[in-house]
């Protein structure tokens, strides 16, 4: 027990203290020259969030059945940033360090933990604004929240998972920027983000809730915010449909993985 | 002998050019049906083999473009050998260059806690020696600024000072010493010599020869992607000069760099090859005349490695005007010169001339050369003797 310890300490030490240095910089970094500095982190997605609730919720009346709408609309549209900034930040990440990768011999998997490590200090900020607003709007909570965990890591896994496949794609096409950008601005109308499914006719739902993201979404409105969200369960009659979903994270989660280190030895060369 | 640190067999490096590598999903659509092995390869390294012992300091030398930095960053393990293997049996220094990660918006404070994390100290570690790092480095009351308002020597010494922390078997270190000041160098080679001391093998690219000698055992001369010398620092440095400098001929009439009407030649050169510490150099030559002439004046001018003129005179300088000469005289010249000469190659330049030195019968470039060997290693144009004493006043 104690050597397995220690020899976790010996591979693992480096690595770490690596990471913690990259995310502390790269935080540093994002609000550097910027008056209100890190308060950005929770100002941009209060911004964002008031534009859509003005269009979607004011105007377009689509929230109208569900309960607590603006703040359901929120923390989808943050459980969706998460999402979309470490796949976006994760894919630019080996090419961004190319001048790290040429110069110092460390685990190149450092590279896009760093920036899956920031985005996650952001998501963490953003969640504190989703408890502000649940405190105002007084939304009741359940025992189901406990779920909440094991769905923010599916949500961690998958976009991790993508980000290291995306990023050690990325060293050798250079066209997967454009087509990952085409392919998020899809995604985000696929994904039940500003519309409750509920909305889409339950044949189409079913086919979009198999998307890891909009079960994801799904259940984590569920649990956290109003049991009047249409899950995976619902739309299949069983919650083993999530066998799925959760399926598709595990699938690109040990593909990911074994592209990334079989490829990693030569991201110094061609990054 | 002991077991070696570091044990290179057969490696090979291969890099694919960037402009025929499939970069984009359209290249490799529109070329999936080609023979993608048309590829144009490029070889950096060919059949590398050396060992390097424990506390061995070893100079990689070689031309730019043969392969240095390769070597070194499959040493490091940042490149793969495309084949062959290398095997590192020590705690290797994880970079090569000084200030790697060095970000300009961040503080030198910033940036010092960034980069020991680069070499793996925790925060707290580097907290520790944070006051040791700024004051070897001089930088007191500049740490707060960003690093883009340093200058760049500034820069090179809170990255060396940095650097120095690092506690690691093997130092793998690439032209380091190409930037900063004279001081900071000095301070550099001190680091160096002090490692030495604690038997921290050391690999080490550079292109200053007088490095090679003063610091390393041993050095590896690269050409063509190859090991083209491997032995002393002593050795290694002069064949590495030889590359940039070709040996002149010594036979008389060989040389190209020989012009004049030739109405009186040279005919022998003699001249040793080494010029050692006590020795007086001696320029031993012979002329013969093919005409009849009026007035002759002999010269010669010795050049030192870069082609820097060091001194040179001639009979007319020296008020000796010799008289004519007819058609079939042969004349032996002798010069002396004292030995002043800073350690190196230096080349002879001879010449037959008039008195106005309008006429040129014979002027010979590069016509003979020598290697000074002296003990005191000064980076001037001329080492002559000089003594020194130090004695307290009563």
């Amino acid at each position: 027990m104690r050597d397995l310890l220690k020899f976790i300490h010996d591979r693992y030490r480096y690595p770490l203290i690596l990471l913690g240095a990259m995310v502390v910089t790269d935080f540093k970094l994002r609000y550097q020259a910027s008056l209100l500095g890190y308060l950005w982190t929770l100002l941009r997605p209060l911004a964002i969030f008031s534009i859509l609730y003005v269009v979607f919720a004011s105007f377009l009346k689509i929230g109208a059945g569900v309960p607590y709408f603006p703040v359901y609309l929120l923390f989808g549209i943050v459980l969706w940033g998460f999402f979309n900034e470490s796949t976006t930040q994760g894919l630019a990440s080996l090419v961004g360090r190319a001048d790290l990768l040429r110069k110092i011999r460390f685990p190149r998997y450092v590279v896009v933990l760093s920036v899956g490590g920031s985005v996650l200090i952001g998501f963490v900020l953003n969640m504190l604004v989703i408890v502000l607003f649940m405190i105002i709007l007084q939304v009741p909570v359940r025992l189901e929240v406990l779920w909440l965990p094991l769905l923010f890591v599916e949500l961690v896994a998958l976009s991790i998972s993508l980000a290291f496949f995306l990023s050690a794609l990325y060293v050798r096409f250079r066209d997967i920027n454009y087509i990952w950008d085409v392919i998020m601005q899809a995604a985000f109308y696929a994904v039940p983000i500003l519309y409750p499914l509920t909305l889409v006719p339950a044949k189409y739902a079913r086919f979009l809730v198999l998307n890891p993201m909009a079960q994801i979404i799904q259940d984590a409105r569920y649990v956290l915010i109003t049991d009047q969200t249409q899950t995976i369960s619902q739309l299949f009659g069983t919650p083993w449909a999530r066998a799925i979903p959760v399926g598709i994270t595990l699938v690109l989660a040990v593909t990911s993985v074994i592209y990334f280190r079989r490829r990693s030895s030569s991201f110094a060369e061609e990054a | 002998m002991a077991q070696p640190i570091i044990q290179v067999r057969g490696v090979c490096k291969e890099f694919l050019l960037p402009h025929l590598r499939h970069t984009t999903i359209k290249s490799r659509v529109l070329n999936m049906f080609r023979e993608t092995r048309t590829m144009e390869v490029q070889t950096a390294l060919r059949d590398i083999g050396f060992d390097v012992q424990p506390g061995e300091f070893l100079g990689v030398v070689g031309r730019n473009g043969s392969g240095k930095s390769t070597l070194l960053k499959i040493l490091a393990g940042i490149y793969m050998p495309t084949s062959g293997d290398v095997t590192v049996t020590g705690k290797l220094v994880p970079f090569i260059e000084l200030g790697v990660g060095f970000n300009p918006e961040l503080t030198g404070r910033e940036n010092v806690y960034l980069n020991g994390a680069l070499l793996g100290f925790s925060k707290s570690e580097v907290d520790s020696m944070y006051e040791d790092i700024v004051a070897f480095a001089e930088l007191e009351g500049y740490m707060d600024q960003k690093l883009k308002n340093y200058s760049s020597g500034m820069q090179v010494r809170i990255a060396f000072s940095v650097a120095t922390r690092a506690q690691a078997d093997i130092l793998v270190i690439d032209e380091v010493l190409a930037v900063g000041d004279a001081a900071f160098q000095r301070k550099c080679y001190e680091h160096f010599r002090a490692l030495k001391k604690s038997d921290t093998t050391i690999v080490f690219v550079t292109h200053d020869m007088g490095a090679v000698r003063q610091f390393c055992d041993r050095a590896i001369l690269l050409e063509d992607c190859r090991i083209a010398a491997d032995g002393s620092a002593e050795h290694v440095a002069a064949r590495y000069t030889e590359l940039f400098n070709p040996r002149p001929s010594v036979e008389p009439g060989v040389s190209t760099k020989r012009k004049g009407s030739g109405a009186i030649r040279y005919t022998r050169v003699d001249v040793a090859s080494t010029l050692f510490e006590d020795g007086v150099l001696t320029l031993d030559l012979e002329v013969q005349a093919d005409k009849d002439l009026d007035e002759v004046a002999y010269g010669f001018l010795i050049k030192n490695s870069s082609g820097a003129p060091v001194l040179g005179t001639n009979s007319v300088l020296k008020k000796q005007l010799l008289g004519g000469l007819n058609k079939g005289d042969r004349v032996r010249v002798v010069w002396t010169v004292p030995n002043v000469f800073s350690d190196g190659l230096y080349r002879v330049d001879l010449t037959i001339t008039d008195f106005k030195g309008l006429a040129v019968y014979d002027w010979w470039e590069e016509a003979a050369s020598f290697t000074a060997v002296k003990d005191e290693k000064t980076p001037y144009l001329v080492t002559p003797a000089t003594s020194l004493e130090v004695s307290a006043i009563e």
